[in-house]
């Protein structure tokens, strides 16, 4: 392989190597077979036909919100509310998905998705808007809307939105119209997975190949060099921070269609922070995104059935997704300080 | 009443030791949003050692070295590596998150500990029981620590040749450099600093507050924390008072679902979050931070 090509995956490979070594070290700990907990992760995650199935919808969501992560970064904001938007963008999907009905799913599939884009969107844009016109940092302001969505959405589905005579808090079915069909039969995988990809594809081109994605860049390159060039540093942050928010929104709208098909109190299991990682290891690569995202969403699938076949914790897997973000951290600043010298 | 000033108090020590220990770091100039895991780590280490000792002075102590040893971690990635500190910090959430939560099954046998043998307050005879200025004569050891602390930080910060340098290489680190000192060492010490204050708050809330271990029991109290420096301007006394209000408004939140009233929790337990936005709302602009906060001082040539 050319060396262009091999040199910038080369030393995040070696990162989750070394993860997935001290990973091996903490299974031996809880009194597992490393060997027997890798290949159960790797066979249920990849080459098991449902197993493939969970990863693809697991996916789905982080692949949507590390996008909006990427978005926020390339114009140099730090997005960390995506778990707060993916709730709003649950939310207002299914809010569609109920109160809507009787029309076309080739409407309600659409519209649902557009609502919950654009309360992710809203949820984004404040702290974007307090970023930009009052200088707010957005680290914490993103932060702080997670707790506030959370538990907003905790509010509605144990109350307004409960479903009747439900055992634990949910809201009731969505209509079948703005439900997501199934691509691969007798699986999870949804169309989400689709959209994903296609967003992603947008993305590229809107980002790589066209003035608009020139600006963001620039804005993220130099603000005070992109202020002279006639770019509004401020509408280009609102921006990306409402678009970044919307992703993450669709995220939420697709587990709510696609997986569950109604609101639950746990909307996501930690799927924004996750994409943030996703984010920063992709180095700024939409192709990047996509393969950390299948990474992280196969160990994600995987992990359940490692507890259950090898007798490994859950728990182990988080620690290798936050040592792997560490590791490439790691080398990614290696490589960095090398250069430079 | 006293009651109310009492649990405000409490619940807003954690947050205080972590909002410190965040000082020290950013007026170091390293960005500290490792704060979460550190003091989950403190939390961990300080009952885990409770557990195997039966001895929570201990887990006290294990805790401070391990936040420490935290410290040194990002202070490797940020002033060493040059990490971005946001990706370092983050990171550092993740895996004391994952780790704690691992260890917490190897080690417990289960996802939390049975309730441990804790500190109790110490309560001084007659001043206890003064109205209102009674609170705080009837607190357990480590707030009358935080008090000191807060006190040390203030002369520490602004009268000392320690907090000179500490607050120069904050703000001109290139100054700072050329003045002699070294950079690294003082934020190497200042991020250490740092961990270990943030993770005896984690201990604080294991062993002294909850009296168990579960994981993920830092809940967010970590980026509270940050926002109470923000809204505390970096100053010992204002991030503290700052944690005040966000200890009250936790205690006014617990009391209030005690009470049964007619609020749904939620809103209650989003007040906090809620209050610190428009705090940084109202201070927009006007609280300025330490000035190469966040930039990993560029390797000289």
């Amino acid at each position: 392989m050319n060396e262009k090509y091999l040199k910038p995956i080369l030393s995040p490979l070696i990162a989750i190597a070394a993860s997935l070594m001290v990973g091996a070290i903490l299974i031996l700990l809880a009194g597992a077979n490393p060997l027997t907990a890798y290949t159960a992760l790797l066979q249920e995650s990849c080459f098991n036909y449902f197993g493939f199935g969970n990863t693809l919808t697991k996916m789905t969501p982080l692949l949507l919100t590390s996008l909006g992560v990427l978005v926020a970064l390339k114009a140099g904001q730090f997005n960390i509310g995506g778990e707060g938007q993916i709730y709003l963008g649950a939310l207002g999907s299914t809010l569609v998905g109920l109160y809507v009905q009787g029309i076309p799913a080739l409407i309600h599939i659409p519209l649902a998705l557009c609502v919950g884009f654009l309360f992710g969107a809203i949820w984004g844009a404040i702290p974007g808007y307090l970023k930009a016109v009052r200088g707010v940092n957005e680290v914490i302001t993103t932060l702080l809307l997670n707790y506030i969505a959370i538990n907003l959405v905790s509010y509605l589905v144990q109350n307004p939105l409960k479903a009747p005579a439900a055992p634990s808090p949910y809201s009731p079915l969505i209509a079948k119209s703005a439900q997501l069909p199934i691509i691969l039969p007798q699986s999870l995988a949804h169309a989400g997975i689709i959209l994903a990809v296609i967003v992603a594809g947008i993305l590229w081109v809107l980002l790589v190949r066209s003035p608009l994605g020139y600006q963001i860049t620039a804005v993220g390159f130099n603000p005070t060099a992109a202020r002279y060039a006639h770019i509004s540093v401020e509408r280009t942050i609102m921006l990306v921070m409402a678009v970044a928010g919307g992703l993450a929104g669709l995220a939420g709208a697709s587990e709510v269609m696609g997986s569950k098909y109604r609101l639950f109190e746990q909307v996501s299991p930690g799927y924004g922070f996750d994409a943030i990682a996703i984010a920063f290891l992709s180095r700024g690569s939409i192709g990047g995104v996509i393969l950390t995202s299948l990474f992280f969403a196969a160990l994600r699938s995987g992990a359940n059935v490692m507890q259950r076949s090898a007798g490994v914790p859950v728990t182990v897997v988080y620690a290798i997704q936050g040592l792997t973000v560490l590791f490439i951290a790691i080398s990614l600043a290696v490589e960095g300080k090398r250069q430079r010298e | 009443m006293n009651d109310y000033l009492i649990a405000s108090l409490r619940l807003a020590v954690p947050l205080a030791f972590a909002a410190l220990g965040g000082m020290y770091s950013e007026r170091s100039g390293v960005l500290n949003i490792a704060l979460e895991g550190m003091l989950l780590t403190g939390s961990f280490t300080g009952t885990a050692i409770t557990f195997y000792t039966g001895n929570p002075w201990l887990g006290m102590l294990a805790a401070l070295i391990a936040g420490a040893l935290v410290g040194l971690l990002h202070a490797f990635l940020c002033v060493s590596l040059y990490v971005n500190q946001l990706v370092s910090g983050l990171a550092i959430n993740l895996v004391a998150a994952g780790l704690t939560a691992f260890l917490a099954r190897l080690v417990f046998h289960g996802a939390s500990t049975q309730r441990l043998p804790g500190i109790e307050p110490i309560i001084i005879p007659g001043l206890a029981n003064l109205p209102i200025l009674g609170v705080f004569f009837q607190q357990d050891i480590f707030v009358y620590l935080l008090l000191a602390l807060v006190i040390a930080s203030l002369y520490i910060l602004f009268h000392t040749s320690f907090g000179l340098t500490l607050r120069a290489v904050g703000e001109y680190p290139q100054a700072a450099a050329t003045a002699g000192v070294s950079v690294k060492k003082v934020r190497y010490l200042a991020v250490m600093l740092s961990g270990s204050l943030a993770s005896l708050g984690g201990a604080y809330l294991a062993l002294v507050q909850i009296m168990f271990f579960t994981e993920g029991m830092s809940a967010g109290k970590g980026f509270i924390a940050i926002a109470a420096l923000i809204f505390g301007r970096w100053h010992p006394i204002g991030s503290t008072l700052a944690c005040l209000l966000f200890g009250a408004t936790e205690a006014l939140q617990l009391r209030i679902q005690a009470l049964g009233a007619n609020i749904p929790y939620q809103f209650l337990v989003m007040l906090p979050y809620a209050i610190a936005l428009f705090a940084l709302l109202g201070l927009a602009g006007k609280s300025k931070p330490p000035q190469s906060l966040g930039i990993s001082d560029t390797p000289k040539r």
